[in-house]
């Protein structure tokens, strides 16, 4: 008789967890998440996250992780529907295998937008899941890290909740465990609170962060060291202060190394960090390039493509601008050609623009960082990059300010004679500004200058008087006798038959 | 009185005289009026002219002077300052002559020393030489070792493939399909098949659940690489071999801690809940394939069906020639010559 009494339980039972299998398995797939949603899935699992047996809650929790994780629609229902306050209680009590699937749903809800991690953090899970990082067991810390990661990411005031919950000390242990995935989520966690301000990164840092990261850049795992140079990279950014602290962990011949990788993004965030060091002061600087960092990233750049080749190109431009010796330093170590091949290869835009900038922030030194651009044949590309028609606005003030900046250093006339056939108006005038300044101190150039057919297209230029080309023309033309000038202005041979017709002959 | 006289005789004309005068006068006084006016306007046009031009003359005197004054007083300022710009000038000029040799000594010495910026750029040039070859060299490693990886990760695979299709090999009657009779020789797959032992079956293995209160040891996973040893301490302890051995060896806990306390109500829950779960027969389910009859022999035939006792009792077969007829084959019909040249290609396996 009792064994019939407690088998209608033992089915009731049975029957719920194999319901709360059936719609985890399914909300798995996208395409099922709609018709779950219509038949009024939340409000059948939110009893069931308060079962009283641990794996239909579980379940449960994980269906609901899954099916908030599918759009921000779903995420706002989870929100609505008053889940997280029951999460954030069990979240303190349940087993480990609970908080795990508790901690899912919290970075799911939270990974839509700042609206929702801010509802999250409303709930007081902040506390709950910093408690979670104390566990002992490696999962539970995991998502506890990932979901305070992707709270973090969305803006300051969410990164300073998660600081001010005491996450970072936690996750700074969490760097140290032996567990990979753990490993990983927590720098990635440390990476996304870095990223907003400077104070957010001082707090990192002050947990001893730099020196746990600056260990693991010759880790194998290609993941977890692209989260390493990830958070070193957005320590750095900020301020001196903390791109020096990052120097100071010694990293610096051993992440030239990364720049090897197989792994693209790997490479990719290595160039951020080098970026990102290097654009601060010419000292640090200074320092990349002695320890052979340009010529690594010179390199680098010859051997990716498109995206992940941009942190290389932008480093290149900031260590030329900081001083014209750090600009010669690019020059010796080969990168005016890899920018070049970079620029003529690169069809987007804004790879494009990065080369030009580079460029110009080399060649605008003195006239022998001018020639080194020229010769490397760029001035052309920067001019069609300038012309073309389909440019963005970015491309093209940043070609037209790369080419007044070399041009007004170059003194190398083989380059510029090219551009004084194709140039418009207000890049010409520095062109023939640099040809009036040399002319007249150099006879070769000028011989060099009629013979190349300079003269000619310099008389068909049409300028206004007063204008300062007309200025250098009229500087130009006094270089040369009158009659070679004469002789190479348009019009000059009517001029000629002319005088043939109105010459009497002397009979 | 005669004059009184004389007069009263002439009165008319005097009358007559003296209105004449008169009238005379009358008659040019407007003109003579008008005269004198203009010999009065023009004499005192004179003067007042006169004075005027006196008055000027005076204030042009005061002003030439005055201007004079201030003229050569600003003049005097003039020269001063021009002096002084000249002087500027110069020792401006003086000035810049010492910094521009100063400047240019001071720069060539300590900020831009050609030599100095020469060598730094050499030597950034062999730095980064050094630091391109060490890269190329680190990843060229890297490759090597990538490809062995894959290497072997795909001599693994095969070999496993091998072993899992290992019924395809040939046999000694029958060629298997990578040992085509019609090719002078068997394809690579062949050799591989026969150099690999054919894959295991799959064990069956019985799953213990943790709490399995029948369980005699536990299944505790040793991680298979445990972080490395100091070494050995100064001192009586074991060597770093033994210890290691030590740290590797499987969890093997007495029957009685293994054994849970309540060990006996589980074992006793769990049949019970697996006779609830399998209570449709108690009889075991047989199968028609197992059907055992035993044999009844024949009535006529004289051997005895049974076991021999070889390998038992004796050890040698005891009739060796018992098949044996010492008489070759004999063929009854002539050789068809088309067989013979086909015989070649029943091969044996191979060729």
């Amino acid at each position: 008789m009792s064994r019939q009494v407690l088998q209608v339980f033992e089915q009731y039972q049975k029957s719920r967890t194999q319901f709360v299998q059936t719609v985890a398995e399914l909300a798995s797939r996208p395409q099922n998440i709609e018709t779950l949603q219509n038949a009024g899935v939340m409000s059948l699992l939110r009893p069931l996250l308060l079962d009283i047996v641990p794996t239909i809650q579980q379940t449960a929790a994980l269906a609901l992780g899954r099916l908030a994780n599918y759009n921000d629609d779903l995420a706002e229902a989870v929100v609505r529907g008053d889940i997280l306050p029951q999460l954030v209680y069990s979240l303190a009590e349940q087993n480990r295998f609970y908080k795990k699937a508790a901690a899912f749903v919290l970075r799911a809800v939270a990974k839509h937008s700042p609206g929702l991690a801010q509802s999250v953090v409303d709930c007081g899970a902040l506390d709950a899941l910093v408690i979670c990082l104390e566990e002992f067991d490696p999962g539970v810390k995991e998502s506890a890290a990932w979901a305070l990661g992707y709270i973090a990411r969305h803006n300051a005031e969410l990164a300073q909740a998660v600081v001010d919950a005491g996450a970072v000390p936690l996750l700074v242990l969490c760097i140290q465990e032996p567990e990979m995935a753990l490993k990983q989520i927590a720098a990635s966690a440390l990476s996304d609170i870095c990223k907003h301000s400077p104070e957010l990164a001082q707090t990192v840092v002050d947990a001893g962060a730099i020196a746990h990261l600056a260990q693991m850049i010759l880790n194998p795992d290609a993941k977890l060291k692209r989260q390493v140079f990830s958070a070193l990279s957005q320590i750095a950014k900020h301020s001196v202060d903390l791109a020096e602290m990052v120097v100071e962990a010694e990293i610096f011949p051993a992440i030239l190394t990364c720049l090897k990788d197989k792994d693209e993004y790997v490479k990719k965030n290595v160039a951020t960090l080098i970026r990102e060091i290097a654009k601060h002061t010419p000292e640090l600087s200074q320092l990349i390039v002695n320890a052979g960092g340009v010529a690594a990233v010179v390199d680098y750049i010859g051997e990716s493509k498109s995206n992940v080749r941009l942190p290389g190109i932008m480093m290149l431009g900031y260590v030329a601008a900081h001083s014209e010796n750090l600009a010669m330093a690019v020059i010796v170590s080969k990168g005016v050609v890899q920018l070049a091949i970079a620029l003529s290869e690169e069809q987007e835009d804004h790879i494009q623009a990065a080369a030009a900038w580079a460029l110009g922030q080399i060649g605008r030194h003195s006239p022998e960082h001018a020639k080194a651009v020229a010769v490397a044949n760029v001035l052309p590309k920067l001019l069609q990059c300038y012309l073309r028609a389909d440019a963005s606005e970015d491309l093209q003030t940043k070609a037209k300010k790369a080419l007044k900046n070399i041009l007004q250093k170059c003194v190398h006339l083989p380059a510029l004679e090219p551009l004084l056939h194709d140039a418009p108006p207000n890049i010409l005038k520095h062109v023939v500004g640099q040809f009036s300044k040399v002319l007249p101190h150099d006879s070769k150039a000028r011989r060099l200058f009629v013979t190349s057919g300079g003269l000619k297209k310099v008389q068909e230029i049409k300028a206004e008087p007063g204008s300062a080309l007309s200025e250098y023309i009229n500087a130009i033309n006094n270089c040369y006798p009158e009659e070679i000038v004469k002789y190479y202005s348009p019009g000059y041979s009517d001029a000629l038959l002319e005088r043939v017709e109105q010459y009497a002959p002397k009979v | 009185m005669a004059a009184m006289v004389r007069l009263v005789g002439e009165i008319n004309t005097l009358i007559s005289e003296v209105y004449d005068e008169k009238n005379e006068a009358e008659r040019c006084r407007h003109t003579e009026y008008t005269a004198a006016v203009k010999i009065q306007s023009w004499f005192r046009g004179t003067r007042v002219r006169a004075y005027l031009r006196y008055l000027s003359k005076c204030a042009t005197t005061i002003q030439k002077h005055w201007r004079g004054v201030l003229s050569r007083k600003y003049c005097r300022g003039l020269v001063k300052n021009s002096l002084l710009v000249l002087k500027l000038n110069h020792y401006n000029l003086l000035a810049t002559k010492i910094q521009r040799s100063w400047r240019g000594y001071y720069a060539r010495k300590y900020v831009f020393n050609y030599y100095s910026r020469k060598k730094y750029l050499e030597a950034l040039h062999i730095k980064n030489e050094l630091i391109r070859s060490e890269l190329a060299d680190f990843s060229e490693h890297q490759l090597a070792a990538r490809t062995r990886e894959e290497e072997k990760n795909e001599r693994q695979r095969r070999q496993y493939e091998a072993r899992r299709h290992h019924y395809l090999v040939s046999t000694v009657v029958q060629p298997g399909i990578y040992n085509s009779p019609f090719l002078p020789y068997p394809s690579e797959t062949e050799y591989l098949l026969r150099n690999v032992q054919p894959l295991e079956h799959k064990k069956k293995r019985k799953n213990y659940c943790n709490f399995d209160p029948a369980c005699l040891s536990y299944n505790s996973q040793v991680p298979k690489t445990l972080p490395p040893l100091a070494p050995k301490p100064q001192g009586p302890f074991r060597e770093p071999k033994e210890v290691q051995k030590q740290r590797y060896k499987p969890f093997k806990p007495t029957l009685r801690v293994a054994t849970d306390f309540f060990s006996l109500e589980k074992a006793r829950q769990q049949l019970r809940n697996e006779e609830w779960v399998t209570r449709l027969n108690d009889d075991v389910f047989k199968p028609f394939s197992h059907h055992f009859v035993v044999y009844e022999p024949l009535l006529h035939t004289k051997s005895k069906f049974g076991p021999m006792n070889y390998g038992t009792k004796y050890f040698r077969e005891e009739f060796p020639d018992k098949f044996l007829i010492y008489q070759n084959f004999k063929s009854q019909v002539p050789p068809i010559p088309i067989f013979d040249k086909f015989n070649d290609t029943y091969s044996r396996g191979e060729v």
